[in-house]
């Protein structure tokens, strides 16, 4: 390939808000982005798109933004692929990033792609860690859904353009002193030129909190046995005040839907406490809830995986334990 | 409504396995599969041919095997199959990849929508979608739970974080599919066996699509793995609470009252 490595600096977080409020993942990136920056003594841009966004840049400055370009328009109400792409790599044909980060969400996982290929430039999807090695940025990310993972990097093209899963970088705390610059993005484009339209926003409502940001977690694998068995996980998960997350077998099982799926096809999680409940800790699951402070797996088989990642560990069958958590909860809490 | 479906043929993974001593993937006993996504994706157009008629034409890019994952889709029901198979377009990566289906899809020509799994088993990037609307410049309607024809004009539902969008465009489009959009037909005996002896399988070679080859494969792929390594994801030792159940969950219950989680 040729080379074009030249010319190029700066880090660029794609920044994701919905309805003015920012995706918890940008404000990860933007900490991730800060300390590469500081490394490789480079600089941070937040790319802040969207309509009546401005309110927003100085949050970012705080989570270590140097500057935030702003593009605001009524256009840009909601994201769309076309007019995203048109704007990130109009800018970045101009201003010449060496890395633009996105969030592996919907959204970061249909534009970065996109984005890539107009910049005619390589993707690194759904990472799990970044580094700067030798100029170069290294995307580490679980591989074939075994416990393999791979480093991949994008040597010679630039951009290099990355996403990375929410929740897999710790969270830095805005420091309120820091400053930084605006831009305004002219948008020219013209809404009868766009070509895909949004006819209508379905929003599911929903009382839980999402999975990635839930303190307890308990989840339940093929050892749970049925549907009915994830009835009485519900029950336990309410009791603790958590959240219910399940391995791959189960939603493929469907006795579960997809949005419980915790792993590397699923989601990633970091909470206080994790539960794992006939979970026998195969990578594919257990690379999404490693980083979970306290670990209790309950599993029949002394000899299942989530044992070696467990603080705690109860020998047993998930039908009869936790039966017997979910009736010690119950009179402790005076419901009996 | 004249279709092109980009399909993939994936290793099954329970059969990959490590092999430490040379630091390399051993693939030996590896059997290969259609990406389970495709079969919703060839669904899909299957669906809509019924509803409207048409043309279905499959791709694949792969080694002269990947034919297996063509044969099953004429199984299915599709009308022509096209195999990308040549040694330029190995090594490539999910742009390569995209770049070497833009070439073949431009040299067909005639379509009203390409619809591609949202991503495949194997790599589960989900990159190839985005990057083959750009280099045709169409409009992408990605993980699409429902697609919808209405005249001139096509409907999606995509499935996102807090629940769906509908999008609306014009054709040509290119839409990505997940696997709860339908249920796929499993083909009858019969269909299979037709498949095998009376279906033809076109394949096209690099510079049947392009008499620059510069694009394809390791040469046009910009992102390399440089290392693939074991993670090992161990804790410690847990202590193991053995007994009756009523023991084991009061005591554990305890515990957790201890360290301030309940």
């Amino acid at each position: 390939m040729p080379e074009n490595t030249e010319k190029f600096g700066g880090l660029w977080v794609i920044i994701e808000q919905r309805h003015g409020k920012v995706v918890k993942v940008s404000l990860e990136l933007l900490g991730e982005a800060r300390a590469l920056a500081d490394t490789a003594r480079s600089n941070v841009t937040a790319f802040l798109i969207g309509e009546d966004v401005a309110a927003i840049a100085e949050e970012l400055i705080w989570q270590g933004a140097d500057r935030v370009i702003i593009a605001e328009h009524t256009i840009c109400r909601y994201y769309r692929t076309e007019v995203y792409t048109d704007i990130i790599c109009a800018q970045a044909k101009k201003d010449k990033p060496e890395i633009i980060l996105f969030g592996a969400t919907c959204m970061g996982r249909d534009l970065a792609p996109r984005v890539s290929a107009r910049l005619k430039t390589g993707c690194m999807s759904d990472c799990t860690k970044l580094a700067i090695d030798s100029g170069h940025l290294v995307a580490t990310k679980p591989f074939f859904g075994r416990d393999l993972m791979t480093d991949i990097v994008c040597p010679v093209k630039r951009p290099q353009i990355a996403t990375i899963r929410p929740g897999v970088i710790e969270l830095t705390d805005p420091n309120r002193s820091r400053k930084g610059e605006t831009l305004s993005y002219d948008i020219r484009l013209r809404e009868d030129d766009i070509k895909v339209k949004v006819a209508g926003i379905l929003n599911e409502r929903s009382n839980n909190l999402p999975l990635e940001q839930a303190e307890k977690v308990v989840a339940g694998g093929m050892g749970v046995g049925s549907k009915e068995g994830f009835e009485m996980l519900k029950e336990l998960a309410g009791l603790l005040g958590a959240e219910l997350g399940a391995t791959n077998l189960p939603v493929d099982e469907g006795w579960v839907s997809e949005e419980f799926k915790i792993g590397q096809t699923g989601k990633t999680i970091r909470p206080k406490l994790y539960i794992g409940c006939g979970v026998s800790g195969a990578i594919q699951h257990s690379a999404g809830m490693i980083g979970s402070e306290f670990i209790v797996a309950i599993n029949k088989d002394p000899n299942a995986d989530i044992f070696k990642l467990a603080d705690y560990g109860i020998l047993g069958d998930v039908n009869e334990v936790i039966p017997a958590i979910i009736k010690e909860l119950r009179r402790q809490k005076g419901l009996a | 409504m004249d279709i092109i479906v980009c399909i993939k043929q994936v290793p099954d993974s329970y059969d990959i396995s490590w092999d430490k001593s040379t630091g390399s993937l051993s693939r030996q006993s590896t059997g290969a599969i259609l990406n389970p996504i495709d079969k919703n994706t060839l669904e899909a157009a299957l669906t809509l041919r019924e509803e409207r008629g048409g043309f279905i034409t499959a791709i694949s890019m792969g080694p002269d095997q990947a034919e297996e994952v063509l044969r099953e889709a004429l199984g299915m029901g599709i009308d022509k199959a096209i195999l990308l198979s040549d040694k330029v377009f190995a090594g490539a990566d999910t742009l390569a990849t995209s770049y070497a289906l833009s070439c073949a899809i431009k040299k067909i020509n005639r379509f009203d929508m390409v619809i591609c799994g949202k991503e495949s088993y194997d790599g589960v990037t989900g990159h190839v979608g985005p990057q083959l609307a750009e280099f045709l410049d169409l409009p992408q309607l990605t993980n699409s739970t429902e697609i919808a024809v209405k005249k001139n004009k096509v409907l999606v539902k995509q499935k996102i974080e807090d629940g769906y969008r509908l999008l609306e465009a014009s054709f040509p489009v290119l839409i990505t599919v997940g696997k709860n959009i339908n249920q796929p037909r499993i083909p009858s005996m019969e269909d299979i066996m037709d498949a095998y002896r009376e279906k033809m399988i076109d394949i096209w070679r690099g510079e049947d699509l392009n008499s620059n080859t510069e694009g394809f494969g390791l040469n046009g792929s910009p992102t390399k793995s440089q290392s693939v390594y074991v993670k090992k994801l161990e804790k410690g030792s847990a202590e193991i609470l053995k007994g009756e159940p009523d023991v084991t969950a009061k005591r554990l219950v305890e515990i957790l009252k201890e360290k301030g989680l309940l």
